[in-house]
């Protein structure tokens, strides 16, 4: 898809004043895909990593590639660059094969030069790819080159030198003269409106050399020096004085995930369909209702943005994960042309999805179109990433099963989800800007968009929801879900986690029920061999762990993310102690992500993933009342720490002649599900909704 | 208002002495970053809980997102950008390459700070105390494993 709308070698490597250049749509989010781009380059034509970098991107500069997102990135722009690169290697061969002899393939290219071993033909590789043909097309059939070795690669993490000496530049950094520093003032909840700013709170803003900028409800204090922005914006908020309304619904959510008000869709082979939805099941074996709350993708940096209008031209700086989408969704909230508008994307804190990056990136523009010709720099406080994000949806998903044997014979799925897609991505009705949250409290309001169901194939909520075990009669249904107390968007993994979770749930508890060995009854449903080895593989890993003691447990879980890309084993060790806190021991992946290009920036997504799981399975939890979000920070919403953090072992099976599949979102759904059977194993309960806290392991021990 | 509550302060960072005219009541971690543009240090919560805005004071330590500036008066502060003056310092940065031990790098000055303090006090800590160290310290990526194994090493080393 990125080689079809940008076929020129050029598009995706330049040579220019000695350096490779590499261009990409994709932003790095601290998956390393910059890294990964730079190992294909260098591996593809033998320029030293020193001689290879990353051109920015910009929406006026790079190719449009869309969002960075769904572990696509090494599928899309891993394979252009690769293409890109194959083919300079194969033309440069041809070109000096036929000028100085040899055949092609004897040209040999390492250290930044082109050579014809034995003679002293070698010529920089760099000097004549800057010579070549401007227009000259990839060959998207271009071969990687062959490994001439055992061991995948292990590059040195792009900017990690940087980060451990305090250099590395995220947005939150940029200082640049004149910039002013601004700060949204933020309603209680998303249905309170302005009545109106003291006198008196005005005036104290004034005292202090400080702007108000009012659009409506939307309010932003913004001057020269951070600290009285932060300070002041804070007791304004507290100051103004807010129509709150009926509030916050308090109704329980997962009552609502129900069918009665849904867009329902059967989808099989998790590709929704307009078609009659089939009956369910009829007596089956077994059947379990899986449910997870709202949760925060909690970026540790809150977001950031940088604006400035001059010229009647509106430049961003944002780490958007979507920066061109963005750009069109401001210039129609705006109403500028969409040339007037350009987002350069820099790097913020780790994201995992659709966080406040677009809405701050939008309110410093509105800052900056009321401060001409000032660079605004506009952060989120801990407290609005908090409430203000965009939520990992409330999802519920229920399993039916009939079985003979040892054997599932027939399977049915049905999830209920709000959307997944809260991104600001233009459509009809003005849906981009109806997705930027300020445009909600601007005089002239804009949104909410509402949802629209999503039917691509393994997209949104139904995202792994089809079982990748050998089923003969599936059932798999979605269910859009209206008028849910919350704005959600996509969060790492999107649907899959729950689907998966609740899916290794439910084989885990039939296995039992049937008197076999988990690991044995997966393969039993398996026929893929590259699935079967991931799963074997584990199996050994296992055979060699301690004894288990009192209150200790196992547990296993395997998926292959969108039944199409990386596929993963992951075991679990834990122990419920007496206070029914789980304490994480030991953990295992082995994962199958195709050819390896950096193998330890997949070790580290993977083992990120699980962590990041963790997280969700033992603590994370949106909660609310009539007044607005109770989750304000990082005590009211607890995540994982460094005390209960598992020895995490990573097992990678490296296929050299395969292709390379995405690996960022392959591990938490099985973390998930090993977590959950865990705690099965060791306490004989089975949880069903996320997250496993104390006091919800108590409530399921009494019932 | 306003201007009449600035005060001059003189504060030892990374071993210089430096002025600064500020509100008083300026949490540290403000001045270190837009007065002295020591970018190092970031900002996570603002609350003291996250670990972000870690330095050292005398050697140990501090979250520096709260407190005012003025309490730091006479004190040596260490931010990351000053952390490799200390030999353990480096030795924690460097491990930290070695096993790639970040992922967005948000977290890492925070805890590279605080894995130099650690070291300093217990030359050879065990998992739980590298546990006990670093628990104020958030990382939402899930580098914690690669950071165990950082500190590990250069504990070693
Ligand atoms: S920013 Fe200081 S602890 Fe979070
Ligand atoms: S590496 Fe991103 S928060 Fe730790």
């Amino acid at each position: 898809m990125s080689l079809a709308a940008y076929p020129r070698i050029a598009d995706w490597i330049t040579a220019q004043d000695g350096l490779l250049l590499v261009r990409t749509g994709k932003v790095d989010i601290g998956q390393r895909i910059s890294t990964a781009l730079i190992q294909i380059a260098h591996e593809e034509l033998g320029v030293p990593f020193n001689r290879i970098d990353i051109a920015t991107v910009r929406t006026d500069k790079a190719p449009d590639e869309g969002m960075t997102s769904g572990s696509n990135s090494i599928e899309q722009s891993g394979k252009a660059v690769q293409c890109a690169a194959a083919t300079l290697r194969a033309t440069l061969r041809k070109r000096l094969a036929s000028k100085y002899g040899g055949a092609p393939e004897e040209w040999a290219l390492a250290d930044g030069a082109i050579f014809l071993p034995g003679t002293n033909h070698r010529f920089p590789v760099i000097e004549l790819i800057e010579n070549l043909g401007k227009d000259d097309l990839v060959d998207p059939a271009a071969l990687p080159v062959a490994r001439p070795y055992q061991s995948p690669p292990r590059p040195r993490m792009r900017g990690i030198a940087e980060m451990v000496r305090g250099g590395h530049a995220f947005i939150h950094d940029l200082d640049v003269p004149g910039m002013w520093h601004a700060r949204v003032v933020r309603p209680p909840h998303v249905h309170a409106r302005l009545n109106g700013v003291p006198e008196t709170a005005r005036a104290r803003l004034a005292a202090k050399g400080l702007h108000l900028i009012e659009d409506g409800s939307f309010l932003a204090v913004v001057g020269p020096n951070e600290w009285p922005v932060v300070d002041q914006a804070q007791k304004l908020a507290i100051a103004c004085d807010w129509d709150v309304g009926k509030g916050l619904p308090e109704t329980d959510v997962f009552t609502l995930l129900n069918a009665s008000k849904s867009a329902r869709f059967h989808a099989p082979k998790a590709a929704p369909t307009k078609g009659p939805i089939p009956e369910p099941l009829v007596l089956p074996d077994h059947t379990a209702r899986y449910e997870r709350t709202y949760q925060l993708h909690g970026s540790l940096g809150p977001s950031a943005a940088m604006a400035q209008w001059s010229d009647g031209v509106l430049t961003l700086k944002s780490h958007s994960q979507g920066i061109y989408p963005l750009r069109e969704s401001i210039a129609d909230s705006l109403g500028l042309a969409l040339e007037k508008v350009i987002i350069e994307h820099m790097p913020g804190s780790g994201c995992y999805g659709h966080t406040g990056a677009d809405d701050a990136a939008f309110e410093a523009a509105l800052v900056a179109m009321a401060h001409p010709d000032r660079p605004i720099l506009l952060k989120w406080s801990r407290e609005d990433e908090h409430m203000w994000e965009p939520f990992a949806p409330a999802m519920a998903v229920e399993l039916a099963a009939k079985t003979s044997g040892r054997s599932i014979t027939a399977f049915s799925a049905e999830v209920f989800s709000d959307t997944h897609r809260g991104r600001p991505r233009p459509g009809p009705k003005r849906a981009g800007p109806g997705k930027l949250l300020a445009n909600r409290f601007r005089e002239t309001p804009i949104g909410p968009t509402p949802a629209a169901p999503n039917m691509g194939v393994h997209a949104g909520m139904h995202r792994n929801l089809d079982p990748v075990y050998a089923i003969e009669n599936k059932r798999l249904v979605k269910n859009l879900v209206p008028d849910l107390p919350h704005r959600t968007s996509a969060m790492r993994c999107l649907g899959a986690a729950v689907n998966i979770f609740a899916i290794e749930s439910f084989m885990d508890t039939i296995a039992r029920k049937s008197g076999a060995d988990p690991i044995a009854f997966r393969l039993s449903h398996l026929d893929d061999d590259r699935a079967r080895n991931v799963l074997l593989t584990l199996q050994d890993q296992l055979s060699h762990w301690p004894d288990l003691t009192e209150a200790t447990g196992r547990g296993v879980a395997f998926a292959q993310y969108k039944n199409a890309m990386t596929r993963v084993a992951v075991a679990i060790e834990l122990t419920v102690n007496d206070m029914a806190e789980i304490q994480l021991h030991r953990a295992a992946i082995v994962a199958d992500a195709g050819r390896i290009v950096d193998a330890e920036g997949l070790t580290a997504q993977l083992e990120g993933g699980l962590v990041q799981a963790a997280s969700w399975a033992l603590h994370e939890e949106v909660k609310w009342d009539r007044d607005g979000i109770q989750t304000r920070d990082w005590d009211s919403y607890p995540v994982i720490r460094f005390d209960n953090i598992p020895k995490v072992s990573v097992t990678l099976q490296d296929q050299p002649d395969e292709k390379s599949l995405g690996a960022g979102e392959a591990s938490p759904g099985p973390t998930l599900g090993a977590i959950g059977n865990a705690v099965f194993d060791a306490v004989g309960l089975r949880l069903t909704r996320l997250p496993f806290t104390a006091a919800s392991i108590r409530q399921a021990a009494y019932h | 208002m306003g201007a009449r509550h600035l005060v001059t302060l003189t504060l030892n960072v990374n071993g210089e002495m430096r002025r600064v005219t500020s509100d008083p009541d300026t949490p540290l971690v403000y001045v270190l970053r837009d007065e002295f543009k020591l970018k190092g240090t970031k900002l996570g919560c603002g609350l003291e809980q996250c670990g972000a805005c870690a330095v050292l004071v005398e050697g140990a330590p501090v979250l520096s997102c709260v407190s005012p500036v003025s309490a730091f008066e006479g004190k040596s502060i260490t931010t990351i950008e000053g952390i490799d003056a200390n030999d353990t310092g480096s030795r924690v940065q460097a491990a930290f390459v070695t096993y790639s031990a970040a992922q967005c790098g948000y977290c890492t000055a925070g805890l590279v700070v605080a894995a130099t303090a650690l070291l300093d006090d217990n030359p050879s800590p065990n998992r739980v105390d590298i546990a006990q160290a670093l628990t104020p310290h958030l990382c939402r990526c899930g580098s914690h494993p690669r950071v165990f194994r950082a500190v590990k090493a250069a504990a070693k080393s």
